[in-house]
C-alpha cells in the first residue's frame, strides 16, 4: 500500500515538473494540476496510511487505530484552493491565449 | 489587554472580509458608492491597527493571544499579536489607505472587482500577519494571493496578462512548496500550531529532526519566492512594474510578508535548541546574491517601473542579509529599514506613473505614429475628475528628490537613519564587540554600494526626467493623487524625526522575538473564556 501510493506519487510528480516546465501553456496547466494531486496525495500520506480506521477518538480505543483526521481536514483545504486557483490560472490562460493569439508562455510565436 | 480591546484582535481580518461581502452586492456602476465603502473599512481598519500598535508599545505583559471558538492553544486555531505583528499591521493599513486614496483618481474604474479584491488583498495580509498557525498561515497567504492575481490583471492589456501568467504560474508552484512544507513539518513533529511546534522541536529524535529541516526548508522556498531571493526572484520586476500604480503600491508589502514570516519563523523555531541557526548560511548568501542582483538591475533599468522593481530586490536583499547574520542591534536597524523601504517603493510606484504621464505627453512624435497605426496607448484612460493640482512640475520633482534622498540611504530621512543603525550596530561599539566576521563586512559593503547605485541611477532618471525634457508639457496630476504620496514620504519624514522612539520600539520587539519562550508560554497559557452557561447557571449540566 505505501509503495503504490509513493509510486504514483512520485510518478505525478516527475510528470507534473517536466510539463510545467514546457513552454506551452496547456501542458503547464496540465503539469500544476498533477503536481497538485501528488502534494494532496502526500499531504494524505503523512499522517500514515491505514485504511477502514475512523478519525474518532472514543474511551478505551488505541491511539493506533485510528486514522490521524488533521491531515484529512488539511488535505480538503489544500484540494478546495487548489482548484480555485487553477481555474483562475486557466481564464488568465484564455486571456492571453485571446490577446496573443497564441499559447506559447511568452506570448510569442515560434518558428521552427 | 482585556475586554473589548482583547476582540479587537480579529478586527483586522474580520473588517476587510465583510467590506468585501458587502461590496459585491453593488453593481459596477455604483462607483462612488463601492468606493466610500471601500475607504470607510480602509480607515476603520488604520484605526484599529493604530489602536493595536499603541497597546503594543505601551508597557504589556503580552497577552496578545487570540483564540478563535475558544479552544485552547495547541488544538484550535490561535492569532496572536505582537510588537512585530502590530507594527506590520500598522505598515499595512497606512499602505493601504495611501493606495486606495491615490487609486480613486481613475484606476478604480478601469476594471471590475477592484476594491473587493483590495479589500480582500488586505484581509490575507492580516491574517497572514496575525496567524499562530501554519496552516492558516497557508490560508490566508492563499487568499492574498487569490486578491492579488486579481489586482495584478486590473486595467488588463496584454503587457499585464502576459505578466500575470508568470506569477500566477510561480505562485502556484509556491503553494505546492509551502503545502509539502507543511505536511513534512506535521508528520515529523505532530503539530502545526507554531507555539506549540517551537516548544517541539528540541524533543524531535536525530532521525525524524533532518525529515523536519527539509520540511522547514521546502516551506521557506515558498516565502524566499515571495520575498524575492535571488534565483527565485525574475518575475518580480516584470510583474510589479507591469501592475498599475496602486496595486504596485501595495504589492510592495507582499514582498515584506515574505521576509516577515522568515523572521518569525527562524526567530521562534530555530533561535536555540540543536536547529539552531537553521538555513542562516542559505539566507545570507541567498540575499548577497540578491543584493547583488538588484543593484545591478537599478543600474541597468531603463524604464523606471523595473528600477523600482529592483529596488525592491534590493530591500530584500538587505534583510534576508541581516536575517542570516542574525545579530540583535543589526537586526532592530534593519527592521526600522524595512519599515522605511516599504514607505519609499510604495511612493515611488505611485509617483512613476505620475512622472510617466507627463513623458507620454512629451512623446508627441510616438503617440501620433502608435495612432496612425491604430495600435493606441493600452492604458488610456478617462481623465479623472476633480481638482488639479498647482506647480504640478515642482511637487513632482521635490517628491522624485526625496525618493531618491530616501532610496539611496542620505540624511537627513530615515532611509539614512536606518542605515546607520544598521552600520553602527556593525561596525561600532554595539552589540558585537569583537572585530566584524567577513559576512558583516560583505554586508556594510553591499548596503553602502547599493545606496551609491540608487542614487546614481536616480539622479541619471531625474536629470532626463525633469531637466533635459523637450517639450515643456505638464502632466494633469490631481489633488488626490499626490497627496498619497506626499502623504507616504512625509511618514518617512516622521520617522526620522522620531527615530529615537522608532528604534527603541525595534529594538523591543526584536529582544522579545530572540526570546521564544515568552511567545509559547503566552500562546501555551491562554486562558479560554469561560462559558455562557457555566457563568450563569454554576454546577448545572448543560443538556
Amino acid at each position: 500500500m505505501e509503495l503504490v501510493l509513493s509510486i504514483a506519487i512520485g510518478v505525478m510528480t516527475g510528470c507534473g515538473v517536466w510539463l510545467i516546465l514546457r513552454p506551452r501553456t496547456y501542458q503547464v496547466i496540465v503539469g500544476l494540476a498533477l503536481l497538485s494531486y501528488a502534494v494532496n496525495l502526500f499531504i494524505f500520506g503523512v499522517g500514515g496510511v491505514k485504511s477502514n480506521l475512523p478519525p474518532i477518538l472514543e474511551d478505551g480505543v488505541v491511539s493506533s487505530t485510528l486514522s490521524d483526521p488533521v491531515p484529512q481536514a488539511l488535505v480538503l483545504t489544500a484540494i478546495v484552493i487548489g482548484f480555485a486557483t487553477t481555474a483562475l490560472f486557466l481564464v488568465v490562460l484564455l486571456a492571453s491565449r485571446g490577446l496573443t493569439g497564441n499559447d506559447h508562455v511568452d506570448g510569442r510565436n515560434e518558428r521552427k | 489587554m482585556n475586554g473589548w480591546a482583547h476582540h479587537l484582535i480579529i478586527a483586522p481580518i474580520l473588517v476587510p472580509m465583510i467590506a468585501a461581502a458587502v461590496l459585491l452586492f453593488f453593481d459596477e456602476r455604483k462607483r462612488v458608492t463601492k468606493a466610500m465603502i471601500s475607504l470607510a473599512s480602509t480607515i476603520i481598519l488604520c484605526m484599529i491597527a493604530i489602536i493595536l500598535f499603541r497597546i503594543e508599545s505601551g508597557p504589556n505583559d503580552f497577552e496578545g493571544v487570540y483564540l478563535l471558538g475558544n479552544w485552547a492553544a495547541p488544538f484550535g486555531i490561535v492569532l496572536v499579536l505582537d510588537g512585530l505583528s502590530a507594527l506590520m499591521l500598522l505598515l499595512a493599513a497606512l499602505l493601504a489607505i495611501a493606495t486606495l486614496v491615490f487609486s480613486l483618481a481613475r484606476w478604480h474604474g478601469v476594471g471590475a472587482h477592484f476594491h473587493s479584491m483590495f479589500q480582500l488583498l488586505l484581509m490575507g495580509l492580516n491574517g497572514a500577519f496575525l496567524t499562530g498557525d501554519l496552516f492558516n498561515l497557508f490560508v490566508f497567504f492563499e487568499v492574498m494571493l487569490a486578491a492579488s492575481y486579481g489586482l495584478l490583471l486590473h486595467g488588463s492589456g496584454p503587457l499585464r496578462v502576459k505578466a500575470s501568467m508568470h506569477y500566477i504560474a510561480v505562485n502556484l508552484v509556491a503553494a505546492l512548496f509551502f503545502l509539502i512544507g507543511v505536511s513534512l513539518i506535521y508528520g515529523t513533529a505532530g503539530t502545526l500550531n507554531m507555539a506549540d511546534l517551537a516548544a517541539r522541536i528540541p524533543q524531535i529524535e536525530p532521525d525524524r529532526r533532518m525529515l523536519m529541516e527539509a520540511g522547514a526548508g521546502v516551506l521557506g522556498v515558498a516565502f524566499l519566492i515571495k520575498a524575492g531571493m535571488w534565483p527565485l526572484c525574475f518575475w518580480l520586476p516584470t510583474a510589479y512594474s507591469a501592475a498599475s500604480a496602486p496595486v504596485a503600491g501595495i504589492f510592495a508589502i507582499l514582498s515584506k510578508l515574505g521576509i516577515y514570516v522568515i523572521l518569525r519563523l527562524t526567530m521562534l523555531l530555530f533561535g536555540e535548541g540543536p536547529s539552531a541557526g537553521f538555513g542562516a548560511t542559505v539566507l545570507l548568501w541567498g540575499g548577497t546574491a540578491t543584493l547583488i542582483f538588484g543593484t545591478i538591475g537599478v543600474l541597468a533599468s531603463q524604464a523606471l517601473g523595473r528600477m523600482a522593481g529592483y529596488s525592491v530586490l534590493v530591500s530584500s536583499g538587505t534583510m534576508l542579509m541581516v536575517l542570516g547574520i542574525n545579530d540583535g542591534a543589526i537586526s532592530s536597524g534593519a527592521l526600522l529599514y524595512l519599515v522605511s523601504s516599504t514607505f519609499t517603493i510604495s511612493a515611488f510606484f505611485m509617483l512613476i506613473e505620475l512622472v510617466e504621464r507627463g513623458q507620454d505627453a512629451g512623446a508627441n512624435v510616438l503617440t501620433v505614429t502608435m495612432e496612425a497605426y491604430g495600435d493606441g496607448d493600452e492604458d488610456r484612460l478617462e481623465e479623472g475628475e476633480g481638482v488639479t493640482m498647482p506647480g504640478t512640475m515642482a511637487i513632482l520633482g521635490t517628491c522624485f528628490a526625496v525618493c531618491g534622498i530616501l532610496l539611496a540611504g542620505l540624511p537627513p530621512l530615515s532611509g539614512f537613519i536606518a542605515k546607520f543603525a544598521m552600520l553602527s550596530a556593525m561596525m561600532g561599539t554595539g552589540a558585537i564587540g569583537v572585530p566584524p566576521t567577513p559576512a558583516v563586512w560583505l554586508l556594510c559593503v553591499l548596503v553602502i554600494l547599493s545606496g551609491v547605485a540608487a542614487l546614481i541611477a536616480m539622479t541619471r532618471v531625474g536629470i532626463r526626467t525633469f531637466w533635459s525634457s523637450l517639450e515643456n508639457v505638464v502632466p494633469r496630476v490631481l489633488v488626490i493623487e499626490l497627496v498619497p504620496v506626499m502623504f507616504l514620504l512625509s511618514l518617512t519624514l516622521a520617522l526620522s524625526v522620531q527615530a529615537g522612539p522608532a528604534m527603541q520600539y525595534m529594538d523591543t520587539t526584536i529582544r522579545t522575538l530572540a526570546n521564544p519562550a515568552v511567545y509559547i508560554d503566552a500562546v501555551r497559557n491562554a486562558a479560554t473564556v469561560e462559558g455562557w452557561k457555566e457563568r450563569t447557571a454554576p454546577g448545572t449540566e448543560g443538556p
